[in-house]
């Protein structure tokens, strides 16, 4: 494969150092105490990446589906955990909840995706299922622990108004209805506001980075515009199934809205 | 319904906090025209059985009936119609008053029944307020507004049983007669009773036709 764009050396890599001692340097310089953290940070940065970089290459010579597949599934287990470890409080099966939510929307959202709009041959081809999976999942871990939060939150907080509401005959669905919209507005948020300003304040990572490797502008943002779609699409599925699936988790059948199911994350 | 049967009963309900129970054994019948005082020491969970009756927690022990049926059976949004609670702290949506008591029409449990705003007008005055209370802001209205505001919102849709958690306890003397009119005019009429509570001795044995001591029940 011919190369349009340089090829950075592991020398070049460390001049590029030079730039985090402007850090150290300041931190020193003016008491922060960020020195420690920040040299801790850059080594774990450097190497999670060239180790994900070697992965990758590895990942990218596969042309077995099930390992392909094996890998997604375990990029999904990591998103569904962490998008419950970022948030204050728990009930039972939130875990198995986040996973089945993550799973289900990423899936239907990157498998439209390769199959459907860029028609990928194969349809697991790894070097475009890996990156858009991964950038999918970023977004709806990141809406589902906002939306999951909002959701236990709002009904703690709003107990009163959402008894007076089933003492007067509301169903748990009317009295829930509130807060489940208000969960999803929240988790949607951030997608919707990286729309706004997309290509006028910040220039996507990805898009950039097919620029710099030396695609055609208007061919990056198609992509970009492709992606947004998907995870817009990603993250409205998985917060509205987790929110849905801790609906049925906090309201029981006999419409009561059961609090004594939440329990504080243990920090 | 013959008039012997009881409107509401309560058979055998028991409340756990942790391995202590609280009350058990707690079993009544409450009959037409009829109020029962509810008094205990506080904390003896008096809220808790009011709770337990509109089945807002799940029940640990027994169980009760409205007009002979289980509230599984009259279906659970349909049973707490029948049989309200009202919480000694109201809770208020944003918007006005008036808001506040159209939007209880918007629960499908209502089907084409709307807002009447005559009825709650003759309430208000026997409340000695004058009709401008629906326009103030929920939110902002006093202990005591809210407690009227709960009650008026539960009236308007005629429950049979009200389930009255110290209903007068933030409402002045005044106040607190006009509110008690209200209710045994209420009452008088076919098929109503009611559950009350007050820490007010002298008010219990105004309103109340028999008293149940929770105490007794541990």
């Amino acid at each position: 494969m011919e190369s349009r764009y340089i090829i950075i050396s592991y020398g070049q890599l460390a001049l590029s150092a030079l730039l985090i001692l402007v850090n150290v340097g300041l931190s020193m310089a003016l008491k922060l105490g960020l020195a420690r953290s920040l040299v801790i940070a850059t080594l774990r940065m450097v190497v999670q990446l060239l180790l994900i970089g070697i992965v990758l290459e590895w990942l990218f010579t596969q042309d077995n589906p099930w390992v392909i597949v094996a890998i997604s599934l375990v990029m999904t287990s990591v998103a569904g955990m962490a998008a419950v470890n970022r948030t204050q409080q728990r009930f039972v099966g939130i875990y198995w909840n986040s996973l089945l939510s993550v799973l289900a929307s990423s899936a239907l959202v990157t498998g439209f995706a390769m199959a459907g709009i860029i028609q990928v041959q194969p349809w697991y081809d790894p070097q475009y299922l890996i990156p858009l999976l991964g950038m999918v999942l970023g977004n709806t871990l990141n809406g589902i622990s906002l939306g999951l939060d909002r959701f236990m939150e709002g009904l703690a907080s709003q107990q009163d108004q959402v008894e007076m509401l089933l003492t007067l005959g509301a169903t748990r669905w009317e009295a829930a209805h509130h807060q489940v919209r208000d969960a999803i507005r929240v988790g949607m948020i951030p997608t919707i506001n990286s729309m706004m300003v997309m290509g006028l304040v910040s220039l996507p990572g990805m898009m950039t980075g097919q620029i710099l490797a030396g695609a055609n502008p208007i061919d990056a943002v198609r992509y970009q515009i492709v992606i947004m779609f998907m995870i817009a699409a990603g993250t409205a599925l998985g917060v509205f199934g987790v929110v849905l699936f801790a609906y049925y988790r906090l309201f029981s059948a006999n419409h009561q809205l059961r609090l004594d199911h939440l329990y504080q994350a243990r920090r | 319904m013959g008039p012997s049967q009881p409107l509401l009963v309560a058979n055998n309900l028991g409340r756990r906090l942790g391995e202590r129970w609280l009350w058990r054994g707690v079993s009544f019948d409450l009959v037409a025209g009829e109020c029962l005082g509810l008094v205990a020491p506080s904390g003896a969970g008096k809220t808790l059985l009011m709770r337990n009756l509109v089945l807002l927690d799940p029940c640990q022990q027994g169980e009760v009936r409205f007009a002979g049926k289980t509230p599984a059976e009259w279906t659970m949004p349909t049973y707490r119609t029948q049989v309200m609670y009202m919480p000694q702290r109201p809770a208020a949506l944003d918007g006005t008053v008036q808001e506040n008591l159209e939007r209880v029409f918007e629960l499908a449990v209502y089907g084409q029944q709307h807002f009447d705003p005559d009825k709650i007008k003759s309430w208000l005055q026997q409340l000695g307020r004058s009709p401008d209370f629906l326009h103030l802001q929920a939110a902002r209205l006093s202990g005591g507004e809210a407690q009227i505001l709960a009650l008026l919102r539960g009236l308007q849709v005629n429950p049979r049983v009200l389930l009255l958690d110290e209903p007068t306890a933030s409402l002045d003397g005044d106040a607190t007669t006009r509110v008690e009119g209200l209710l045994s005019h209420w009452l008088q009429q076919p098929d109503h009773a009611c559950v009350f509570t007050s820490h007010d001795t002298a008010q219990i044995h105004r309103v109340a036709d028999r008293q149940l001591n929770l105490g007794d029940f541990n």
